[in-house]
């Protein structure tokens, strides 16, 4: 060809060290080896700066101070604590402080957010204007303001424990925090339990062989009314025939404060306020684009092929939504873990409050705690999404 | 239909004409309400139930923060009134302090003219009817936070010249020397290139060189103003301008690191993001404050607020690379060999096709970020900077306007601050999402 021949005749240079700088996998491996040099010194000076700067301050480093004592007192402990135990154990009470408002705040902020999220797509003109406002409104104020308001305006106003509020059931709320009756099991309460555990797992049993024989046969059976007699009814009858074997330990006010009950602190009160209504706010979002997204089509030939309304949702409408709404509902079950941390500016004890907070200004030991603080949060948000993902490979479309 | 008697054989025939009007309970406002409000029982115990939350709302909110608020008064005795409403007096008052921080008062008049500057830039850059694009582009983001930054911190006035100024004098030659040489042709380097270089030359160099000048002349008087003096909606915008601007070039480099095909440098980008996005922004803010101090040689010691600033920019940069990433999986194949066949370089073809098209397809995941990045700035009080959040917070603690009503004053006003700019910023984008998708919708 011609464009060969003229390449041919063209007088041939010996190929330079310059030309080898144009060709791009050379280019690549010197960028890249750029950029490791770069990091590697980068590392390089962080870590004998901070070495020479702790010598000279005299802060120790290492993990010694795991078993030293910690000498303060925490507000709310699930595990057992005292201020002579150690900051070892510091660490674990922040830690299952902050997974116990992780746990409860996803549990409520889910409902929340499904329920506003169903509003907004309420024919109801009125409903869907006021779920509208609550998410524009929520969604657009910071966190931290609306924990501040919760705590500092709302709770802290409340009313000393005279004067308590008396909630329902025999709960009560006041300054100090929310008072809640106290179930204490009695014995015998072992029968109704394992009455409920048997038939938690009939029910599961019956669940996969009603599936598998409406695979085969087409026959369908009533699961869910099996399940509500054995999970519900059963359960109930064997309590009540066991003689009621549970009691309360309702709060009663003595002298000047309650006593009895479980009480759940004002900082945590007004945590899991702000957590879940702000993170609702964000998955009623979530869930309006998931309904949105599924095509009309899919409603209409549910109701052409003779579903009814609750039959287009359960089997229709809403496993398609799910598909939609999961991968965005599990960042904002991580942001939810991540802005509990916001509970140092309220003072609940969670892990960035009395670890990366109280330890870390006794010690001095800043690198060592914030790098397990931070390694938490990664392991927590690793952990919550690969559980998502599982939730969702088993929910997205099975495509042939 | 209407019918008539047919005059000669007496037999009813319908005449075609207009169709009936439908009945009067399916149009106008007793249709609407009966489609909307009461189609079923359920929904009418529905709207029974929402009028009575609105009139609570509305009663609630109407009463306190008018009918029994507290306009008129010098302290907060006249807000310790038992049942009085919101104490707005306390705003009133705290105002200066809730929009300057402990800015000096003579000197706040640099802050306003910061103000009134970014506006000039941002109202020309914003509003998609004034033209000139280009030069406020050019105008905002290079000339303005030079002065801005001069005028904010002040420079010790009298003549000298630091090395800041040494660079501006160079900066401002070079430019001018490198448009002299692209008008001679007999140059080696392209003009367009020396066109390129003179211009950002002369746009970083003037500026410092007209702030050298003034303050040499001691024509203008800006003395410094340290930074632990700065507070209110100055530092929360500070904080989120400067995030904004700087979690962009960072968010780009970090995505398009993740897409690169160098192993290493994936690697590098998802390490980055990945811990980033893993952890809350507390300890990222944290590690700025305690930490970097540490990781830095003895003797050398950055300013609070700009270890908050790297902190910020570094943790926003991440999130942003995630959306701009999902911007550029977006774009075919075909537009990368498309450019790669004309030949273009990477710097072009990223610069030139394939960025101009990916972030206008992540506008509302961009904005999101930094409505996010908005609201995140409040989080700079947990390390002792004094934001709207942070200095309200500060003044509650005033012994001279304790009452009940004072807390939930200053939250409704923080609140309905940072409210205006989001709810504003979401909106815009709404907006410009549909400017920029007309194009596409033919």
């Amino acid at each position: 060809m011609a464009v060969t021949g003229i390449a041919a005749r063209a007088p041939r240079r010996t190929p330079s060290l310059l030309d080898l700088l144009y060709r791009p996998e050379v280019r690549q491996v010197l960028f890249q080896i750029i950029l490791i040099i770069a990091l590697a010194a980068l590392f390089w000076m962080i870590i004998s700066n901070t070495a020479a700067n702790l010598r000279r301050q005299n802060i120790a480093s290492g993990f010694g101070f795991w078993n030293t004592t910690a000498g303060f007192d925490i507000s709310q402990t699930l595990i057992h604590y005292t201020n002579t135990s150690t900051y070892g154990r510091v660490f674990w009470v922040g830690l299952t402080n902050t997974l116990l408002v992780a746990a409860i705040g996803i549990v409520f902020a889910t409902i929340v957010g499904f329920v506003m999220g169903i509003a907004r797509l309420s024919t109801n003109w009125l409903i869907a204007r006021l779920a509208t406002v609550y998410v524009e409104t929520i969604r657009n104020i910071p966190l931290l303001l609306q924990l501040f308001v919760w705590y500092f305006a709302v709770l802290k106003s409340l009313p000393p424990p005279r004067q308590s509020l008396e909630l329902v059931g025999g709960a009560v709320l006041n300054l100090r925090g929310l008072y809640l009756p106290e179930p204490l099991p009695q014995p015998g309460f072992e029968i109704p339990l394992a009455v409920l555990a048997v038939g938690v797992l009939t029910s599961i049993g019956i669940a996969v062989w009603a599936k598998r024989r409406q695979r085969l046969t087409g026959a369908q059976f009533h699961t869910g009314l099996a399940a509500l007699v054995l999970i519900v009814l059963l359960p109930a009858a064997a309590y009540f025939l066991a003689g009621a074997p549970l009691e309360f330990d309702y709060p009663t006010l003595r002298g000047f404060n309650y006593t009895g009950g479980i009480v759940v602190l004002p900082e945590l009160l007004a945590l899991l306020l702000g957590l879940v209504i702000y993170t609702g706010a964000f998955i009623a979002e979530i869930v309006r684009a998931g309904i949105q997204g599924v095509p009309k089509g899919q409603k209409e030939a549910a109701s052409a092929i003779g579903l009814s309304t609750g039959q287009t949702l359960r089997l229709v409408v809403i496993p398609q939504a799910m598909r939609i709404i999961i991968p965005p509902l599990t960042s904002n079950y991580l942001n939810l873990i991540k802005n509990s941390s916001l509970a140092v500016a309220i003072a609940y004890p969670d892990l960035v409050s009395v670890f990366a907070g109280t330890v870390l200004n006794q010690t001095g030991q800043a690198v060592e705690v914030i790098l397990i603080t931070m390694l938490v949060y990664l392991s927590l948000s690793l952990f919550t999404s690969m559980l998502m993902n599982w939730f969702n490979a088993r929910m997205a479309l099975v495509e042939r | 239909m209407a019918v008539q008697q047919d005059l000669v054989t007496g037999a009813s025939i319908a005449v075609a004409s207009a169709p009936m009007p439908p009945p009067r309970s399916e149009v106008g406002a007793i249709g609407w309400l009966r489609h909307n409000l009461f189609s079923s029982w359920s929904n009418g115990l529905l709207t029974v139930v929402a009028l009575y939350l609105i009139w609570k709302l509305i009663d609630g909110i109407l009463s306190w923060g008018i009918i029994h608020a507290v306009w008129s008064g010098e302290d907060g005795s006249a807000c310790r009134v038992e049942g009085s409403g919101a104490c707005w007096i306390f705003i009133k008052a705290k105002l200066g302090q809730f929009i300057y921080g402990r800015y000096p008062e003579g000197e706040r008049w640099r802050v306003n003219l910061v103000f009134i500057l970014a506006g000039a830039g941002l109202v020309p850059l914003m509003v998609p009817r004034i033209r000139g694009k280009a030069w406020s582009a050019v105008y905002t983001f290079f000339i303005f936070p030079v002065i801005a930054f001069w005028l904010l911190r002040g420079s010790a006035s009298g003549p000298g010249a630091g090395p800041i100024d040494l660079l501006g004098v160079c900066l401002a030659i070079a430019g001018t020397v490198a448009f002299a040489l692209s008008r001679s042709s007999s140059a080696r380097v392209p003009p367009q290139r020396l066109r390129l270089a003179g211009g950002v030359c002369l746009v970083l160099g003037y500026p410092l060189l007209v702030r050298w000048l003034l303050s040499t002349s001691g024509l203008v008087d800006v003395r410094p103003v340290p930074t632990e003096l700065w507070g209110g909606l100055l530092v929360t915008l500070v904080v989120a301008s400067v995030g904004i601007t700087g979690s962009f070039p960072v968010g780009i480099a970090l995505a398009l690191g993740r897409r690169s095909r160098m192993p290493f440098v994936r690697w590098a980008s998802v390490g980055f993001i990945e811990f980033v996005r893993g952890v809350p922004l507390i300890t990222v803010l944290f590690m700025a404050s305690v930490m970097l101090p540490l990781f830095l040689p003895a003797g050398v010691s950055f300013d609070k607020l700009l270890r908050a600033l790297v902190g910020v920019a570094l943790f926003a940069g991440a999130y942003m690379a995630e959306t701009i990433r999902g911007g550029l999986q977006a774009i075919p194949r075909g537009q990368f060999e498309a450019a790669q066949a004309l030949g273009l370089s990477y710097a072009q073809r990223m610069g030139l096709i394939i960025l101009p098209q990916a972030l206008k397809l992540v506008i509302p995941g961009i904005v999101n970020s930094f409505v996010g990045l908005f609201k995140d700035t409040s989080l700079v009080l947990i390390i002792g900077l004094f934001d709207v959040l942070g200095i309200v917070q500060l003044n509650l603690t005033d012994a001279k306007w304790f009452a009940n009503s004072t807390a939930i004053t200053g939250y409704v006003f923080a609140g309905l601050v940072f409210w205006v700019f989001c709810f504003g910023m979401s909106r815009y984008s709404q907006m410009i999402e549909r400017r920029l998708a007309a194009g596409d919708r033919r």
